[in-house]
């Protein structure tokens, strides 16, 4: 019975710790210092609409965590998230909520990637 | 260990929004959002996978099972995609390297990699498993948003002696070209 229970205990142990779909990259360069949630861009959603090429050359995205400095200016004159958030490609920048979802004291970075579990810096 | 028991808790499995501590639960977007295992459960059903987002992204492409647009600007662009292989062989103890421009220029420009990252020319860049690792080089998309670095296989994916054959029986496909790396001596069978 012990023995069971010990496996059981082992098994349980080696139960992933929680983390978010591969590729969420969480951006809070001055989100919460604005006092908004830390913003989570979840890859998933844009790949099945958009190739590599369409944010990470026509929209100036640099391919590096937190290695853009996006302003709501920014966003409601057209760059960058605001080329297509505008209400006509995709939902308009009203929404806050939708992007400003993580959840409090996250760092930036791009989550759900530690399967290496080497010295990688992402 | 533990990567082993996350590959078996996660195939076919995606976390909802609440439980991933990522998103705030207690956002109002947290009841609005779609959650990630809806659409890639649909796609998994297509082209499942065992890393990553759990679905073969390149698979559901080439299926017509996704047509991402490669364009904002332009509704007429065709992506420029480049059908050559390079292959990347420092006589190590693992498997040949094949890089397939194809898989890669299916999703992405030319100018995304050329030629800031690697030169365009085979054996132009010295590339390191080490800069890989450290989220450079090839590293800056797998594992970051492309296939993690635990698929060793997927790259490295031709046996030194099936490559070696190919090579000396001129097999090797027609537009392939092979990377001799700089600082490093050529493979004892490559002949200039």
């Amino acid at each position: 019975m012990k023995f069971k229970f010990a496996i059981l205990a082992l098994l349980l142990s080696l139960w992933p710790p929680a983390h978010a779909e591969y590729a969420d990259v969480v951006i809070n360069r001055q989100a919460e210092q604005n006092g908004m949630r830390p913003v989570v861009f979840p890859h998933w959603f844009h790949r099945i609409r958009f190739r590599c090429r369409v944010c990470h050359l026509e929209l100036g995205f640099k391919m590096r965590v937190a290695g853009n400095v996006i302003t709501m200016a920014d966003i409601i004159s057209g760059k960058f998230c605001g080329a297509c958030h505008n209400g006509d490609i995709a939902w308009s920048v009203e929404n806050c909520d939708i992007c400003h979802s993580g959840r409090p004291g996250l760092p930036s970075g791009i989550y759900g990637a530690d399967q290496t579990m080497g010295p990688g810096k992402w | 260990m533990g990567g082993f028991a996350m590959a078996l808790a996660e195939a076919g499995h995606w976390l909802p929004l609440k439980e991933d501590n990522i998103h705030d639960p207690r956002s109002p977007a947290a009841r609005v959002m779609q959650e990630s295992g809806q659409a890639l459960g649909e796609l998994a059903k297509r082209a499942p996978d065992t890393a990553g987002n759990q679905v073969r992204w390149v698979r559901l492409l080439e299926e017509n099972v996704l047509q991402p647009r490669g364009s904002l600007k332009d509704p007429n662009f065709k992506m420029q995609v480049l059908d050559r292989d390079v292959y990347l062989d420092i006589g190590g103890s693992m498997n040949v390297v094949r890089f397939p421009h194809r898989a890669h220029t299916l999703w992405l420009d030319c100018k995304n990699c050329h030629d800031h990252i690697f030169l365009p020319k085979a054996g132009g860049t010295r590339i390191e498993m080490y800069e890989i690792l450290q989220g450079n080089q090839c590293g800056i998309c797998h594992g970051a948003v492309a296939f993690p670095l635990t698929e060793c296989q997927r790259c490295h994916s031709v046996k030194q002696v099936d490559f070696e054959a190919m090579y000396r029986e001129n097999r090797l496909p027609a537009n392939s070209a092979i990377s001799i790396q700089p600082g490093k001596k050529p493979p004892p069978y490559f002949r200039k």
